[in-house]
């Protein structure tokens, strides 16, 4: 801010206060030749609309006087006259640092213990799942959902399909630097009747119905186009999110409708990073609860 | 001059036409809030189709209560007000005509295109620059047609109530060209001039300024003519009038940014939108002890006659919100209430308390004389609708008062190990019964609004529009 910026706010700013000031110190005072208390001032406007001149009352009187005196010990107190840091060096970024401070030494500790367990032994303890559940309801649940089932576009937690690989530690690189994922719109390339070949081969790789001579001239094109990242048997490919089409498994859908959209336009899946919100040692912790989702079944 | 053969008269001509769409457009936009608040409850009421979704019926609800219903009480009243007042003839029927067009084809505007999702993502700011350039050119023929009337005024001193008006006039002008400046791309799109947490902080100038001058300053004119009018007494205080004048719209000014607590905005502009929030408690209060402290002498009123109750109730919840207001403005209290249903609260105790009864009160004392009655068709109506009215104000207010502080409690409750206690959905999960309540209050402020409607029907039909001479000089 520069010294114009900070003066011009100061006048302004008590010249606004002093002004109100003066204002009710010059109207509480009577003066002479005016109206008493109970005397209308003789004014009348539309036949019978007059005015008393009572004396302010004084507990409004005070009550104004006592919020002003407040804003000037504020102002003397804390940021707000410009360039003036006020008395309590008070800044928001200096409270919202200390109040980390506290709660990183505070909860700093329960974290690190959990950070340094390896996940599968973490995924036991119940007390962290507990803990990790939590996390994931603040943190994952709005897109995956509170059941971590996921939804259109958003993968399903739960199940044991993994579109980048479902080990701890690729879970744990998931959460800290997140996934984007890139499915080019191939509708230019293939054009209509390309797209409806493709997507009878694709519904044909996990056993459904579709148009033998569809499916048949979608193998050659599928060949050409889609096998480098979903594999030649279409079982995908972790290492580029490349969903695995043989499964029944559908991010956006599986109908042959949405199929052939995500076919025609593409898809850019993003799963955002979260190192820098939650740290490495919440992640870790989340990492075990998302990874101990799918291997509930192992613990009946 | 010369003095014309015929008497000169008064233009009602505008002022009832205003004041029957204030009746029309407050019932269009309490049903679209009524029916958003349903949508609270039962998300499934948007049916799927995009125009019914909260989010584009929200805005549609604000501008319609706000411009529209709001709007075309202050421009009913004020024009009543100023002539009646400076004992002339509006400066020009032409130009007040065009207000009257002018202002409908606003609204109409807003109805169609807010729904079909056109928006500047404003609040309250949320039309298009083609509409906001229509809103610029019918202001400033309000205001040429206002101050053009109260320069010709037969009358030594401009009455109090005209001070409201004209600072209501001359800083909605100020605030809608600066806050709408925008780069226009196409017909329907544009953005904003400005940037980041400027921007933000110019959207709560224009904001908070908005309540203070659209929903305060003109319906304390509104007051100041009504209800000493209603009960027959003159102002409490004069003196009380120009001190709360003053500095209420020098201190108004300055209260945006409570609304950017805690954000981007610099602390220094935080720490002045704080405190001069606090000091506009005792200028807002002034409104309220002039208009309460009028009736003294005449309190019987307040049994006999249901249009006095709706003005003195009407001030009451004037001065709980301006009460409200400042102590939300202080930073602690904000980082608790803020982006709460408690905040919905106080805007509605606000709107439908102050603006919403002094609105209805002004109408009822104020159609009968418009179309040459003694008084409304129903008086027990009347008092039904106060009735319903209040209940359903208090209905709404107590249940956002109960839910936002439960959001705040909810949302900043953290466990043993610092993880938070509730996730966001189990907090709206909690909402349900307050907004079941909150839906129903506003059923009941609807429903006066309909009995209204009737008894202005019952009232108007088969009674001649009326002609009021304006008093010659003695």
């Amino acid at each position: 801010m520069s010294d114009a910026l900070s003066w011009y706010i100061i006048v302004l700013t008590l010249g606004n206060i002093a002004a109100c000031w003066w204002l009710i110190r010059w109207t509480a005072r009577p003066r002479p030749g005016e109206a008493a208390a109970g005397e209308t001032t003789g004014h009348v406007w539309d036949g019978d609309l007059k005015e008393y001149n009572n004396p302010l009352p004084r507990w409004w009187l005070g009550l104004f006087y006592v919020t002003i005196v407040f804003a000037l010990v504020y102002l003397a107190l804390y940021p707000g006259l410009g360039k003036w840091q006020g008395l309590l060096g008070w800044s928001s970024a200096g409270q919202y640092e200390e109040e980390m401070r506290r709660a990183e030494a505070k909860y700093g500790p329960i974290f690190q213990r959990y950070a340094s367990m390896p996940i599968v032994a973490l995924a036991k303890d119940e007390e962290a799942m507990a803990a990790g559940r939590r996390l994931f309801m603040t943190y994952c649940a709005v897109c995956h959902g509170s059941d971590a089932r996921g939804g259109p576009g958003f993968p399903n937690l739960a199940d044991e399909d993994w579109l980048w690989g479902g080990d701890p530690e690729s879970i744990k690189k998931s959460i800290l630097d997140g996934r984007q994922a890139m499915m080019p719109a191939w509708g230019k390339t293939l054009g209509e009747q390309g797209v409806e070949e493709v997507a009878a081969y694709v519904l044909s790789l996990s056993g459904r119905q579709a148009d033998p001579r569809l499916v048949e001239a979608g193998r050659q094109k599928y060949r050409t186009y889609c096998a480098s990242c979903h594999g030649a048997d279409g079982k995908g490919n972790p290492l580029m999110g490349a969903p695995n089409l043989t499964d029944g498994i559908w991010l956006y859908g599986g109908s042959p409708a949405t199929i052939k959209e995500t076919i025609r336009n593409g898809r850019k899946g993003r799963m955002p990073a979260h190192r820098a919100l939650l740290g490495e040692e919440k992640a870790h912790l989340l990492a075990a609860y998302v990874w101990s989702l799918s291997r509930r079944g192992e613990e009946r | 001059m010369s003095t014309s053969a015929t008497a000169e008269t008064y233009n009602y001509k505008v002022v009832r036409q205003f004041t029957i769409m204030t009746v029309v457009w407050g019932i269009v936009g309490m049903a679209v809030g009524v029916f958003i608040a349903a949508q609270l409850v039962w998300p499934e009421l948007n049916f799927g189709i995009p125009w019914l979704t909260y989010s584009r019926l929200r805005p549609l609800h604000t501008n319609a209560v706000i411009f529209a219903f709001g709007g075309s009480a202050l421009f009913a009243t004020s024009y009543y007000v100023v002539q009646r007042t400076c004992h002339v003839r509006l400066f020009s029927d032409k130009l007040a005509a065009f207000t009257f067009w002018g202002w409908q084809a606003v609204i109409v505007l807003a109805a169609v295109t807010l729904p079909l999702g056109y928006t500047t993502s404003k609040e309250y700011a949320e039309l298009e620059w083609p509409i906001d350039v229509l809103i610029t050119v019918v202001w400033v023929a309000y205001a040429i047609v206002f101050f053009g009337t109260l320069a010709r005024r037969r009358t030594p001193h401009i009455y109090v109530a005209n001070w409201f008006y004209g600072a209501f006039i001359l800083t909605i002008a100020l605030l809608h060209v600066v806050n709408s400046a925008a780069v226009p791309v196409s017909w329907f799109k544009s953005y904003s001039v400005y940037a980041g947490a400027i921007d933000a902080m110019v959207q709560w100038w224009y904001g908070h300024n908005a309540v203070g001058f659209f929903l305060t300053a003109g319906f304390l004119g509104m007051m100041y003519y009504f209800v000493p009018k209603q009960a027959g007494r003159p102002v409490y205080s004069y003196r009380l009038s120009v001190v709360h004048f003053w500095a209420l719209i020098s201190l108004y000014m300055w209260a945006g940014p409570h609304h950017l607590h805690y954000t981007a905005l610099p602390d220094w502009a935080q720490s002045l939108g704080m405190v001069f929030s606090l000091m506009l408690l005792a200028p807002s209060w002034g409104g309220m002890i002039n208009g309460i402290m009028t009736l003294s002498g005449a309190w019987h009123k307040l049994r006999t006659d249901p249009i006095i109750r709706f003005l003195i109730v009407s001030l009451s919840f004037y001065g709980m919100s301006t009460f409200e207001g400042p102590m939300m403005s202080i930073k602690t209290v904000n980082a608790l209430s803020h982006y709460t249903d408690w905040t919905i609260g106080h805007v509605h105790s606000g709107a439908l308390g102050w603006v919403g009864l002094v609105t209805i009160g002004s109408v009822y004392a104020l159609l009968p004389r418009l179309f040459g009655r003694e008084q409304m068709h129903s008086i027990k109506a009347i008092e039904a609708h106060f009735w319903l009215a209040t209940i359903g104000i208090v209905l709404y207010i107590a249940a956002m008062w109960i839910a936002g502080v439960m959001q705040g409690l909810m949302w900043r409750a953290v466990n043993e190990d610092g993880t938070l206690t509730y996730s966001f959905v189990e907090s709206l999960k909690a909402m349900y019964p307050y907004y079941t309540v909150r839906f129903l209050g506003g059923v009941l402020y609807l429903s006066g609004m309909l009995l209204m409607a009737w008894n202005v029907w019952k009232t108007v039909s088969g009674a001649r529009p009326a002609e009021a001479p304006v008093p010659q000089a003695a």
